[in-house]
């Protein structure tokens, strides 16, 4: 008997590792031959742990399973969700990134091969001068949330002349709502490092360091496994593949700083420094890790280039919605009733993603707000539902789509104390560099402090507060705090009036 | 993890700065080695570090102070790292650590008297639709309530 169960830490944190104990304990006693594969998550977070069963060939899905259901699970009485790729969440979705996470076991290189992996290695092995050509073609934009073209940042480390270049791989995901890059480490980590190697190819860099969060120890330990057996079939080290090109990479882990996220402030912390901003220019990829020319991309941005080379740039190019090309990894969160990870062309509307694929709340209350992109992101409220999700549209409407991470808030919300966690997250994680950030986000709490406490006067002040922030700043951190405290005060007016403590 | 530290002696931690030091940018590294080897950092390694990868002794205490992973004391025998972020806010996560920290007597980053855990914020685990979320001794724990998050504390002895 065939059995795929999901090891993604949102499996283990609902109790996953209880469940393949159970199974293998009770096909023991039962005398069953159990074939039990761990695979990454399919991004059905609300089936987890997912338990599938081959039947005829076709997996079909079983969960949430708990200890209890393993009996049953195995004598086939068990009520599932039929084949897992019909489930609707799932059929609905366009997976190229995504592709393999959740069907194969992370660390089989031969499984990996077998449904296309590396053939986008070889092919810029055969041609590496179409690299960068390649990329900017596929239209293919920054994932980790700045949207910048990947191609033309590969072709000004291309073109910078030096002894030494780097790729690095920005892991640091720390916006709330976001899990994409820990759910592909963690559920296809050969994806990632043949992306590395295709840019290490593309640009002429020999080495690429992967910046780890310490709060993914799961992923972590997942992708220095992949490194590691990558590096002994021959995928990494001197002669990628057999070829002369070299290329390696090591993993690095931060130490818990938000801020790190940002790419200059990563280079810093990488090089063990404080992990303070820099100004830019130079930009990183003239001057970016030890002076170096650098590429610095986001997981979800390198681990889509093996299936722009393995399908070609076209067939990418060809999804999406305006200057937003191909497909993005949405991360319905929160209080929803079907979260996880949605993979689709840019373009669906905002509401068609949170009630049409989420379900609404998991709580049944009605939605209230959308936090999208983190919580630099800005606040939607119900009536923002037509805004369809791509980069120039959300910015249009007053938001960012950051790292495409959603977070679903149900009636209930209180939105004056989630614009004042905004700035209290911003005076928690500040890097110190910049004045407008490091005072400014400390001056915002006690402003919200004030309107709480009933003085509505406040409001001006702090909108000029946010003004000068977001005009201010030198990064994303304190420029963009203002978005999910503005739009707050924008959206849900009444709730910044002063009135609340004086009803009391 | 207190419990079983070894106690700092030059020799270990001149050893576990030397295991590290061939790297490009070794100071982080470090620093995680010798975090993992005693719970903390000991008051004793800022010097050590500075002499061995000779920079200043003010520069290693400003990154050990940068990061929020460093702690200068020892923490309790478990580490409780419960979210903050907004993704688990929606989900009652700020009602759920209220009543975590008002059980266990403590505020945020504290130890119980007993010395059994210590918890920490963490802002996403990146389990942000299954939330709330927290993590014990770095295992993950997802769809926490208050039942369920004092069967957790009983079992680590808080």
């Amino acid at each position: 008997m065939k059995v795929f169960l999901s090891i993604d830490a949102a499996a283990k944190a609902v109790g996953s590792e209880d469940v393949a104990e159970a199974l293998t304990a009770e096909a023991a006693r039962r005398g069953l031959e159990l074939d039990l594969i761990r695979v990454g998550s399919r991004g059905m977070v609300w089936l987890e742990p997912l338990a599938e069963v081959e039947i005829d060939g076709v997996r079909h899905a079983f969960g949430p399973v708990r200890v209890e259901d393993v009996p049953a699970l195995l004598d086939g009485t068990l009520a599932g969700h039929g084949p897992t790729e019909e489930i609707p969440f799932f059929a609905g979705q366009t997976r190229l990134t995504f592709a393999r996470c959740g069907v194969i076991d992370p660390l089989d290189l031969t499984a990996f091969e077998a449904l296309g992996g590396l053939t986008g290695l070889r092919a810029a092995i055969a041609a590496p001068g179409d690299v960068v050509e390649t990329v900017k073609a596929s239209g293919l934009r920054g994932r980790g949330g700045a949207g910048f073209p990947t191609g033309i940042k590969w072709q000004t480390v291309a073109g910078a002349k030096a002894d030494r270049k780097y790729i690095v791989c920005n892991a640091d995901e720390g916006d709330s709502g976001t899990f994409a890059d820990r759910m592909i480490i963690e559920g296809d980590p050969f994806s990632l490092i043949e992306g590395m190697a295709i840019a290490g190819i593309g640009v002429g860099a020999t080495k690429g360091y992967v910046y780890m969060r310490s709060e993914y120890p799961d992923a972590t330990a997942t992708l220095e496994r992949a490194v590691a057996i990558a590096r002994a079939a021959g995928v990494l080290g001197d002669g990628v593949l057999g070829s002369g090109h070299a290329f390696d990479i090591e993993v690095r882990v931060g130490a818990g700083a938000y801020v790190c996220g940002e790419e200059t402030s990563l280079l810093n912390s990488l090089e063990g420094k404080r992990g303070e901003v820099r100004p830019k220019p130079p930009l990183p990829a003239l001057e970016g890790l030890f002076g170096k020319p650098t590429v610095v991309n986001n997981v979800i941005s390198l681990a889509t280039v093996p299936v722009i080379f393995e399908k070609g740039a076209e067939h990418y190019a060809d999804f999406g919605l305006g200057r937003s090309r191909g497909t993005i990894p949405l991360q319905i969160a929160g209080n929803v009733k079907y979260g996880g990870l949605y993979e689709i062309a840019f373009g669906l509307p905002l509401g068609e993603i949170v009630n049409g694929i989420g379900g609404g709340t998991r709580s049944g209350r009605p939605v209230k707000a959308v936090q999208v992109g983190g919580p630099l992101g800005a606040y939607f409220p119900v009536s923002g539902f037509d805004t369809p999700f791509g980069y120039e549209e959300f910015d249009g409407a007053g938001g960012l789509i950051g790292h495409a991470g959603l977070v679903v808030f149900d009636d209930s919300a209180d939105m004056l104390e989630l614009a004042r966690f905004a700035m209290e997250f911003c005076a928690v994680e500040s890097c110190g560099k910049c004045t407008p950030c490091r005072i400014g986000s400390v001056r915002g709490v006690e402003t919200l402090e004030r309107i709480a406490a009933g003085d509505a006067g406040a409001t001006a002040l702090l909108t000029d507060l946010c003004e000068t922030m977001e005009l201010g700043s030198l990064c994303a951190l304190g420029g963009f705090t203002p978005y999910p405290v503005m739009s707050a005060i924008r959206h849900f007016p009444d709730e910044f009036t002063g009135q609340r403590e004086a009803a009391e | 993890m207190a419990d079983t530290a070894p106690e700092p002696n030059a020799e270990t931690l001149a050893d576990l700065i030397e295991a590290q030091r061939h790297l490009e940018g070794p100071l982080l590294p470090i620093l995680h080695t010798i975090h993992e080897a005693y719970g903390h950092i000991p008051d004793t390694a800022p010097a050590l570090i500075a002499d061995r990868l000779n920079i200043g002794r003010a520069e290693v205490h400003g990154v050990i102070s940068f990061y929020h992973d460093f702690r200068r004391l020892p923490a309790g025998r478990h580490v409780v790292k419960i979210c903050r972020s907004e993704a688990c806010q929606s989900v009652g996560g700020a009602a759920l650590s209220e009543a975590v920290l008002a059980k266990l007597g403590i505020g945020w980053g504290e130890t119980t008297a007993n010395g059994a855990v210590t918890v920490e914020p963490v802002y996403c685990l990146g389990l942000c639709a299954s939330g709330p979320a927290a993590m014990v001794d770095g295992k993950v724990i997802g769809m926490l309530d208050t039942d369920r998050f004092d069967r957790v504390l009983a079992e680590l002895g808080a």
